[in-house]
């Protein structure tokens, strides 16, 4: 749906400002987005203190730290803490990115604002509820498909058809792309999104994948592909540098081609 | 835990994801917005011209102008371009903000009859024009 504005339920207030760390010589300001399921309160944004001499250099370093020192209570996901797994997506000052490879002094204003991903339902703080997104992905079926009987060894790939993978298949679905493109927060019900796509099209492209034509099929809908309108918000929050906004315009060159 | 289900329903998100299935269409409508689009570059420059010669000159004039066949065809195509590139972009504005089926199709038939009228009323008064009846 086209929100213009927050539903009241959801308009952030001001939050609790904890106490500065004692001792701290160097600090580092953060802001985060905090909302509990339980107590029936809007969600808030508290204030906290890292003290960065005690503490790693990356946002979400300070976000274990104040979990560790100040607030138990601050929920997020988090695994690999180097850009692979994708679980701790979040909005960081402004722009949907990894936690854990964003540096906390690379923030425009000094202050580290810290909110959930935009646009979908938050289960608790930084923690948002991809059950459509993933659904999303399942929805494309990426596997390999095939109906030629599987080789006694592999399916071969020449490296010119395997170079075709390259930029599509480090997507880690950590949902920033997605979760930053308007035509997606609008329409996220029937628009698979910038990630599912791109994944859509890194099995299109695949050439040992024998169901092209009917993964098209199922892509071909003014919904599911053409709500893109290459706004590109996509390319610029990916934090794997991948460009999704240029998969899908291949993916629609495809569809043309098939029918002119 | 998963998405509250709108309206109580209990599919699963799959299931609300596949919905009714792909439509098979919406390349057509990509195309054809592509290739007006060209069009319109190629004719906006002469389309322009014929209307600044035409400006300032009454009826009779304008008619003459119009009279030659390359004049007309120009601005014929001109105007089929230009409206089948608006009635695709305002459909597309339509099925991205206005949500709910009622109001959609409602907007989406508003969108063609305008359309076809801003067209049909065009082409009218150009042949009119041209052929000077």
């Amino acid at each position: 749906m086209v929100e213009f504005s927050l539903p009241k339920n959801s308009r952030i207030t001001e939050g609790k400002s904890w106490p500065k760390p004692a001792g701290a010589t160097e600090m580092r300001e953060f802001k985060v987005y905090r909302w509990n399921p339980d107590d029936g309160k809007n969600p808030q944004l508290d204030t906290y203190h890292v003290d960065t001499h005690d503490c790693g250099p990356m946002v979400l370093d300070g976000l274990i730290w104040i979990k560790n020192n100040i607030d138990p209570t601050l929920t997020f996901r988090r695994s690999c803490r180097e850009g692979v797994c994708g679980s701790c997506a979040m909005n960081i000052d402004g722009q949907n990115t990894l936690a854990c490879t964003m540096s906390m002094h690379d923030t425009k204003a000094g202050v580290v604002k810290v909110n959930p991903l935009p646009h979908q339902p938050v289960v608790k703080d930084l923690v948002p509820d991809l059950t459509n997104f993933y659904a999303q992905y399942a929805s494309i079926e990426p596997w390999l498909k095939t109906t030629t009987a599987t080789p006694q060894k592999e399916w071969r790939q020449s490296h010119e058809d395997r170079a075709k993978l390259d930029g599509l298949y480090e997507c880690i679905l950590c949902a920033c792309c997605s979760t930053s493109c308007p035509s997606y927060w609008w329409n996220s019900d029937r628009f698979l999104g910038p990630a599912a796509l791109l994944q859509a099209t890194r099995w299109v492209k695949d050439s040992r994948d024998e169901a092209t034509g009917e993964r098209l099929d199922n892509l071909e809908d003014p919904f599911r592909l053409y709500r893109c309108h290459t706004i590109m918000n996509c390319a610029k929050a990916c934090p794997k540098g991948l460009n999704p906004s240029q998969a899908i315009s291949e993916l629609k060159l495809k569809m043309v081609e098939r029918q002119v | 835990m998963s998405t509250p289900a709108k309206g109580g329903s209990m599919r699963t998100p799959l299931a609300r994801v596949r919905n009714l299935g792909a439509a098979h269409s919406g390349t057509s409508d990509f195309w054809r917005q592509r290739v007006s689009a060209i069009a319109m570059i190629l004719l906006l420059i002469p389309a322009i011209l014929i209307i600044m010669i035409m400006l300032g000159r009454n009826q009779a004039g304008a008619a003459q102008i119009l009279g030659s066949p390359l004049i007309a065809i120009i601005v014929l195509l001109f105007i089929v371009a230009s409206v089948l590139h608006m009635k695709i972009g305002m459909q597309v504005v339509i099925e991205d903000y206005v949500h709910g089926e009622k109001l959609k199709l409602s907007a989406i038939i508003a969108n063609n009859f305008f359309c076809a009228s801003v067209a049909l009323a065009s082409i009218y008064a150009i042949l009119k024009l041209s052929s000077g009846v």
